[in-house]
């Protein structure tokens, strides 16, 4: 295997007393573009970014110090506060792995529930994703649609559990909320009517000229760099790995339903943005097989309301819409988890940001930060 | 799991599944050659994440927890080492790049230094702040009062 073009990435950017030719610009922590409080510090040659550095912790809130001093059930609404525009899968992971250190499994119901409500959460975190990166790139107009179908995804769950982006959606051993009624009709009603709008979204940027003007090449990272970076999710299907964890390691109802993964070539910002069109396209699709048939009986497996998990450990990841979010949980047989580690998808996919911007120019950091799809409540937790 | 045993023998103390997880514990002296094994030989392509957990009544009170995905065989394997408060661990940024950001975390949630990690500083909490909020005896409302009070001109931040 070939090493990441720049073994640097990992290690800090050293900013020496900036020479005649190079200047050292910051990019944030309160800039429109970086979605958050990232901040960027770019060194420069004229507008080429010679190294960058990122610099993160400003929305730190102490998520792993906090689960220490909470019962298994109580932090599980903090888990929604990580990547706020994809509570519910949040909440699916840290519930399951609960469930595999106790050694309960959901009920078929559940399950399916809990499929359906996660795929509806990546096309809304996808929207998203796709209306902020377009504003960011200069088209303004593509945010109005995503934001306008979003508006739908969150309906339903508001409909759901009454929360729109912490949602809390699933409980331990299953759900709270039984559907309510027409809950199948709502999500078809969704499903009928996106696939026509994924196809005017991608009349508006797939050919557009300066869309691909701006995307194509930029930011490349081979399949080699992503997997040595830890790189997960929609940036490394981009580079060619087929690697879905829903296909991999299949958890919920996954295993019941067909889609397929797809992936890119090139690696470049315009692949990525083409692997999570046909993403939500997917999703769309697992949705309505899964509202054809879901099982009736109970939501909720019996595993009592003290809960004593035995003491061992487990990892247990999922596949968020930002890449995997992994939970490793340590049981000391008491009620309060003795340590839970997230491993954060938008972390580490930022690591890579110093290998893809080197060489760009300082209007391109914008498209790369955008591309990673990041969300700063995870990269600092 | 054999292999790991055949090839290191005592530097892997204790191997055993966990909830169908593998999981290997050993020495923190070989950690970074059982790794390059672990990546050459045994195909685990990528670190996922890299951790620790806090065992203060412990003679070694600091668990280092790697976890491994092989993309060629569909698995993960646990790879776990311990260190004493103060103890270098060896580094394994040049076995995965990956393990960069997740070292400089680890240093800062929990004061473990690891050797041959040239940019070791902290990540998400401020350069100068004192202490490390991971560490069982760091209380949840503890924090650098006098960070806070220096740079945000407040009392404290609770």
């Amino acid at each position: 295997m070939d090493e990441p073009q720049n073994p640097a990435t990992a290690l800090p950017v050293e900013m020496p007393i900036p020479g005649a030719d190079e200047i050292v610009l910051n990019m944030g922590p309160q800039h429109p573009s970086t979605h958050g409080v990232l901040r960027v510090k770019l060194k420069l040659d004229g507008e080429r970014i010679e190294a960058s550095e990122c610099i993160i912790g400003y929305l730190h809130r102490g998520v792993e110090k906090i689960a220490e001093h909470r019962s298994y059930q109580q932090f599980a609404p903090y888990v929604d506060r990580m990547d706020y525009v994809a509570a519910v899968s949040n909440g699916l992971g840290y519930c399951e792995a609960v469930e595999k250190l106790l050694g309960a499994e959901a009920p078929p119901r559940a399950k399916v529930v809990r499929t359906i409500l996660t795929e509806l959460q990546r096309i809304a975190s996808h929207l998203l994703w796709l209306g902020t990166h377009a504003l960011d790139i200069g088209a303004l107009t593509p945010v109005f649609y995503c934001l306008r179908e979003r508006e739908e995804v969150l309906k339903i769950f508001e409909k759901y559990c009454g929360a729109r982006l912490t949602t809390h959606a699933f409980r331990i051993g299953g759900l709270q909320y039984e559907t309510y009624d027409g809950f199948e009709h709502d999500v078809k009603r969704f499903c009928d009517d996106f696939e026509k709008k994924v196809e005017e979204y991608e009349q508006l940027l797939t050919g557009n000229r300066i869309w691909v003007g701006r995307t194509k090449g930029i930011g490349i990272l081979t399949g080699e760099q992503a997997i040595a970076l830890g790189v997960t999710g929609p940036p490394l299907r981009a580079s060619g790995v087929k690697w879905d964890i829903r296909k991999a390691m299949p958890y919920a109802a996954y295993d019941q339903y067909q889609f397929d993964i797809p992936s890119g070539q090139n690696g470049d910002t315009y692949d990525r943005y083409l692997v999570r069109m046909e993403e939500m396209r997917q999703s769309r699709r697992i949705c309505l097989q899964a509202i054809e048939n879901i099982p009736t009986g109970p939501i909720m497996a019996k595993v009592g309301k003290v809960l004593k998990p035995p003491p061992g450990e487990v990892y247990h990841a999922i596949e968020a819409p930002k890449g995997e979010i992994g939970y490793y949980v340590v049981s000391d047989g008491t009620v309060q988890p003795y340590r839970v580690r997230v491993r954060p998808p938008s972390f580490i996919n930022l690591q890579a940001f110093d290998t893809m911007a080197r060489g760009h120019l300082v209007a391109d950091v914008v498209a790369i930060i955008g591309t990673l799809d990041i969300v700063l409540g995870e990269v600092d937790r | 799991m054999k292999r790991f045993k055949a090839k290191f023998g005592e530097a892997v103390r204790e191997a055993w599944l966990d909830r169908k997880q593998a999981i290997l514990v050993v020495d923190a002296a070989k950690l970074r050659s059982i790794c390059q094994f672990a990546r050459e030989q045994e195909k685990f392509d990528m670190l996922t994440d890299l951790t620790a957990v806090d065992w203060p009544k412990r003679e070694k009170r600091f668990e280092i927890v790697l976890n491994l995905y092989s993309f060629p065989k569909n698995e993960r394997l646990r790879i776990k080492t311990h260190a004493a408060d103060g103890e270098m661990v060896p580094s394994v940024i040049t076995v995965w790049p990956a393990a960069g950001w997740l070292e400089r975390e680890c240093f800062d949630m929990f004061g473990i230094r690891f050797e041959g990690h040239a940019g070791l500083k902290r990540i998400l909490l401020p350069d100068e702040w004192q202490g490390h909020p991971l560490r069982k005896d760091h209380d949840i409302l503890q924090q650098d009062e006098a960070w806070v009070h220096e740079n945000l001109g407040i009392e404290s931040g609770q």
